[in-house]
């Protein structure tokens, strides 16, 4: 079989002699130096201002139908919140703030290329045609469930769309996402899989081995980090004392890039160029979208015992959503009464979709608890299913949730 | 007495061994500032500083590696594994580091460590937030398993493990950590480990449980009272060392058993207790082992109570096993 990978030479060039000689000094290191070389690329600013009119690679309907999806997915994760504090939902992981780090990574792949998602990125998902209605069954467990109520919300899998299946262990997809672009590099296909994780995800075993197999390798993979400054309540700093996650690339001997991850268009345009590079043989990139998470960690948490309000304050003047509609302002592409009438429009959708997956029956049949644990049930299993199900006919109390607490 | 919850509990035995042993410190993912996402650390950093009540980075390895290093450096770490499902990452340190250190060094280091993780299902947490791993842990030698089921039990056993040389696993029952709600007395308390608690006497069946099972177990024992059925329970609490002498003696007494556990039927440890009781009582076996446990399938997530042994069907074993 030949080798499929890039005949571009991989050993670099041989150092120079003068610099090999050890001076006995340990290389520098000094405050800011590592801001200083990963400087974040941004292209529209807080008013919405173009930094230069060439870097617009995306024609306004485009633009549009992105913050469509951006302002859906906002409305989506506030009435969320607010359906799991009413109970109807167990639980939620919203990305409210970091929507532009979401739809600019994953809008600038191809269609065939695979998704390893963290968890954060249902957005990415529904840009692959997952419907709202099959998602929020995800939220209930329900009968409509893609994964048939079996993983806690917000662990959706959307096959159609290449959207792999939601871990909760962090970071396991990074390794993962390796071992896809691997395959396709030795099958020949054009997919470069778009890996997202976060900040905390950076410290994780699998991170670094994800990295070091791909940048080895030099496989195809475009790797997000959502730098969105916390890991539940452990602020950046306490996670790294690297200035950057970008540069984190340089150890592992890959490309780093750090990203105004609430700028969708400077997300989109380094997404493109890595998954440009990729896919042209010249491996991995390691993309630092620096946004942050103006929400609790997810409806579990309140940030209040770890962050004072204060500090989520600025951030909300760098909202991305904000950004995107003064963009489109100042092209003439949506006033303020066309944003409150595409608003209205999505509320319209979203209460749709929840009356449409609230009409699903509560649970996946009883029997689906045995299904897929292996390709067929093992003899243990049928007798299990059995059992459960002469026990639920004789005491139905058995699928009451409260009945030996109340 | 003061009248506790579990997680209470576990944060009052922290606290008083903290202050009784400088060397006691406890490293993990948000227990810190935040004191930890189900609170058992809270107000420890405050109280302690920074240099004795750790948030580290996210890495479940590190933890564990780091609290080996500590150990053997003469602290006595405690760290928290923010959910038993999430401790795989750090299996390697435990089974074959943490586990098996005072042995491949020849005795010459111990490495005291108390693994704290919450465990178990109920809370609607799905396969990621649910497991309970026991089992995978009983059989590592080297290392101490414990699972308390009330408050008093968490804090007295608690302050035990960390005094203990070995190192112990302590399992916390995350579905009762709320609910469960008992008097605790102030002050220092030392439940030694291995001591299974008779928690109900009786004569016709002994009914097996430990941590959150063991509330399952009472209430089932409760219902079984009421048709006729005589049932001793034993709350194990202590897995590894496990209280071989008590259970022996209940079931030569009563002659029939019923082993409940939230983990999966195949190779859990209610097999090993079968096996055990089957050794050293079947003289006085009436009726075969029953087990009542979880499915041989990934803890679900809307179908959880189906898949939880729930009261209905420990009763149902226990009528069988009685009317063998
Ligand atoms: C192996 C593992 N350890 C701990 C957890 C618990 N946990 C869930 S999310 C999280 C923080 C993740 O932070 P980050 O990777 O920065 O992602 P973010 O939530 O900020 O988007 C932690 C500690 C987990 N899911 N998996």
């Amino acid at each position: 079989m030949s080798d499929p990978r890039p005949t571009s030479p991989r050993a670099p060039p041989a150092e120079p002699q003068a610099r090999r000689r050890h001076d006995g000094t340990a290389r520098e290191w000094a405050p800011g130096r590592f801001l200083a070389e990963f400087p974040l690329y941004a292209v529209v600013d807080e008013e919405g201002r173009l930094a230069d009119e060439a870097e617009l690679t995306l024609a306004d309907p485009a633009l549009l139908a992105l913050y469509r999806w951006m302002v859906l997915e906002r409305l989506l994760d506030e009435r969320m919140i607010t359906l799991q504090r009413q109970g109807r939902i167990g639980f939620y992981v919203g990305s409210i703030g970091e929507e532009a780090t979401v739809f600019g990574t994953a809008a600038a792949m191809a269609p065939q290329d695979w998704i390893f998602p963290s968890y954060r990125e249902h957005g990415a998902a529904f840009l692959r045609g997952l419907p709202l209605a099959t998602f929020m069954c995800g939220l209930f467990g329900n009968a409509g469930d893609a994964v048939k109520g079996r993983q806690m919300p917000c662990h959706e899998s959307w096959a159609p769309g290449h959207f792999v299946s939601i871990s909760s262990p962090i970071a396991t997809q990074v390794p993962q996402a390796v071992g896809a672009a691997w395959a396709a590099r030795i099958q020949g296909h054009d997919m470069v899989p778009l890996c997202f994780f976060g900040d905390g995800s950076t410290s994780a075993n699998d991170f670094h081995t994800g990295l070091n197999f791909a940048a080895v390798q030099r496989l195809p993979v475009v790797f997000a980090c959502r730098n969105n400054g916390w890991a539940i309540s452990v602020p950046r700093e306490a996670q790294t004392a690297s200035e950057t996650i970008a540069q984190k690339a340089i150890g592992y001997g890959m490309r780093g890039e750090r990203v105004d991850g609430n700028d969708l268009l400077a997300v989109y345009n380094a997404t493109r160029r890595a998954r440009a590079r990729a896919a042209a043989g010249e491996g991995p990139t390691l993309l630092e979208c620096v946004t942050y998470r103006m929400e609790g960690h997810s409806t579990s948490d309140d940030p209040r015992a770890y962050r004072p309000a204060s500090v989520v304050e600025p951030w909300k003047q760098r909202d991305p959503l904000l950004r995107i509609r003064r963009l489109l302002g100042r092209r003439g592409v949506l006033d303020e009464a066309g944003d409150l009438a595409l608003r209205d429009e999505l509320r319209r959708q979203l209460l749709a979709a929840l009356l449409e997956a609230e009409a699903q029956p509560a649970k996946p049949p009883v029997a689906s608890l045995f299904e897929d644990v292996y390709a067929a049930p093992l003899r243990q299993q049928r007798e299990q299913l059995a059992e459960l199900t002469a026990a639920l006919a004789a005491d139905p109390r058995l699928a009451n949730p409260r009945h030996s607490e109340g | 007495m003061p009248v506790m919850n579990v997680i209470q509990a576990v944060n009052d035995a922290l606290r008083l061994e903290m202050r009784r042993d400088p060397s006691v410190v406890v490293l993990g993912e948000d227990v810190g500032r935040f004191g930890g996402v189900f609170r058992a650390t809270a107000g420890l950093q405050q109280e302690f500083g920074e240099g004795r009540v750790i948030d580290t980075p996210l890495a479940e390895g590190g933890i564990i590696g780091a609290a080996v290093g500590m150990a053997l450096y003469g602290l006595r770490p405690v760290p928290e594994i923010q959910f038993a499902d999430f401790i795989y990452p750090a299996f390697d340190q435990i089974v074959n580091e943490v586990a098996k250190y005072r042995y491949r060094s020849g005795g010459q280091y111990p490495c005291p460590i108390t693994i704290r993780t919450p465990y178990g299902g109920g809370i609607k947490g799905g396969h990621y937030h649910s497991q309970s791993p026991e089992a995978l842990f009983i059989q590592v030698p080297g290392l101490k398993v414990v699972c308390p089921a009330t408050p008093r039990d968490a804090k007295g056993l608690l302050t035990a493990a960390i005094r203990d040389p070995d190192p112990v696993l302590f399992l916390e029952p995350k579905r009762v950590y709320r609910a469960a709600k008992g008097e605790v007395p102030e002050g220092e308390l030392v439940l030694p480990l291995g001591q299974a608690a008779v928690t109900r006497p009786g004569g016709q069946v002994t009914l097996i449980a430990w941590g959150a099972m063991w509330h399952e177990a009472d209430q089932a024992a409760r219902e079984a009272e009421a048709e006729g059925i005589d049932c001793e329970v034993l709350d194990l609490r202590s897995l590894q060392p496990l209280d071989l002498e008590a259970i022996v003696a209940s079931v030569r007494k009563t002659g029939r058993a019923v082993v409940v556990h939230e983990a999966p039927l195949t190779c859990g440890f209610g097999a090993e207790l079968s096996a055990l009781i089957q050794e050293r009582c079947f003289l006085s076996l009436e009726a075969p082992v029953a087990r009542v446990t979880g499915w041989d399938t990934p803890f679900p997530y809307t179908l959880e109570n189906e898949y939880l042994p729930r009261a209905p069907r420990i009763l149902k074993a226990l009528r069988e096993t009685v009317a063998y």
